[in-house]
């Protein structure tokens, strides 16, 4: 029965990994990703971790691939790319004998150890039934690890600060900041009300009234 | 059959290294992130399989703080990402070497 789930869950992961990998529409790949994380999040319940199935269902799932699809609708950049063409002449045979040799290596690293010196069992913090998951991974959580939970508070603040920073459209005086870019491209679509530099002459004055 | 830690971390090892080659393949940034998070994916399968090989608690708790810290580098490179791409539409990251200093 166990067999059955984890090879079942198992194909269904190695499926979605392949999917990202050749899929040339990014929602596609967003889609495939989302297999993927179901069924680590099934191979989670399998292995009595209840409460990071749960989360992983509601975190990656739910917030991490609908942010991706997000993007990529902001972005407008769901159309097919063409893998057709290699972008570095060698890119492909290079990075698959990378991946073959880093497989072996892991498989050989893994595999080999898992009986060996690694086998003392934990007196750390013992691992309940799976009823019995979510209460002690929370004991565990606001005693042991209170510290490093009030540092991933602070590194959560600090990005999502950072990700307004970075994906705020600035006007005014901070305008022509990293924007020298756009002058070799800007003739390709003529789309641009986005924060190409004149903008600020054309249009300053319309947020805070310091525009230009 | 009994399924062993072993199955676990085979199948973590291959998660891990299609997500690798598909970061050295690919060229979309969104995609490459989206490897990233296969290869963080199957990290965190190894955690909990030898937590509760080892009958400890720790694997699943650095399970959780992967999911945070993966959560916000997510946020952050799909902001850059944005940001670049508001600049330069359909940029992939072969492009982005006009960036070198």
């Amino acid at each position: 029965m166990d067999a059955a789930v984890f090879l079942i869950s198992a194909a269904i992961v190695l499926a979605g990994a392949g999917g990202v990998l050749v899929a040339r529409n990014p929602v596609h790949a967003a889609l495939f990703l989302v297999q993927t994380l179901f069924g680590v999040a099934v191979l989670f319940v399998l292995q009595d971790a209840t409460f990071l199935a749960a989360v992983q269902v509601i975190v990656y799932a739910g917030a991490v691939v609908i942010l991706f699809l997000f993007v990529i609708m902001l972005l407008g950049v769901d159309r097919a790319e063409d893998l057709g063409v290699e972008p570095i002449v060698g890119q492909r045979p290079v990075a698959a004998v990378v991946g073959a040799s880093l497989l072996g290596m892991l498989l050989i690293a893994l595999l080999v150890s898992v009986d060996g010196p690694t086998g003392a069992h934990g007196a750390n913090a013992p691992l309940g039934d799976a009823a019995d998951n979510t209460r002690r991974l929370g004991e565990a959580l606001f005693t042991d690890y209170v510290f490093a939970v009030e540092l991933t508070a602070i590194l959560l603040t600090v990005a999502v600060i950072g990700a307004v920073v970075l994906a705020r459209r600035v006007r005014g005086p901070l305008a022509p900041l990293p924007i020298v870019v756009v002058t070799s491209v800007a003739d390709d679509g003529a789309q641009g009300d986005d924060g190409t530099p004149d903008v600020t002459g054309v249009t300053g004055g319309d947020d805070e009234g310091e525009g230009a | 059959m009994v399924v062993t830690t072993s199955w676990y971390l085979a199948l973590a090892a291959v998660l891990f290294s299609m997500g690798a080659v598909g970061l050295l393949t690919r060229r979309n940034p969104l995609i490459m992130i989206m490897c990233v998070e296969l290869m963080l994916n199957a990290v965190n399968l190894t955690f909990v399989s030898l937590g509760s090989e080892l009958g400890d608690l720790g694997g699943q708790l650095s399970v959780f703080f992967v999911l945070v810290v993966a959560a916000s580098e997510v946020v952050v490179g799909l902001a850059v990402i944005v940001a670049i791409m508001r600049r330069r539409q359909g940029a992939t990251v072969d492009d982005l070497s006009v960036l070198r200093g």
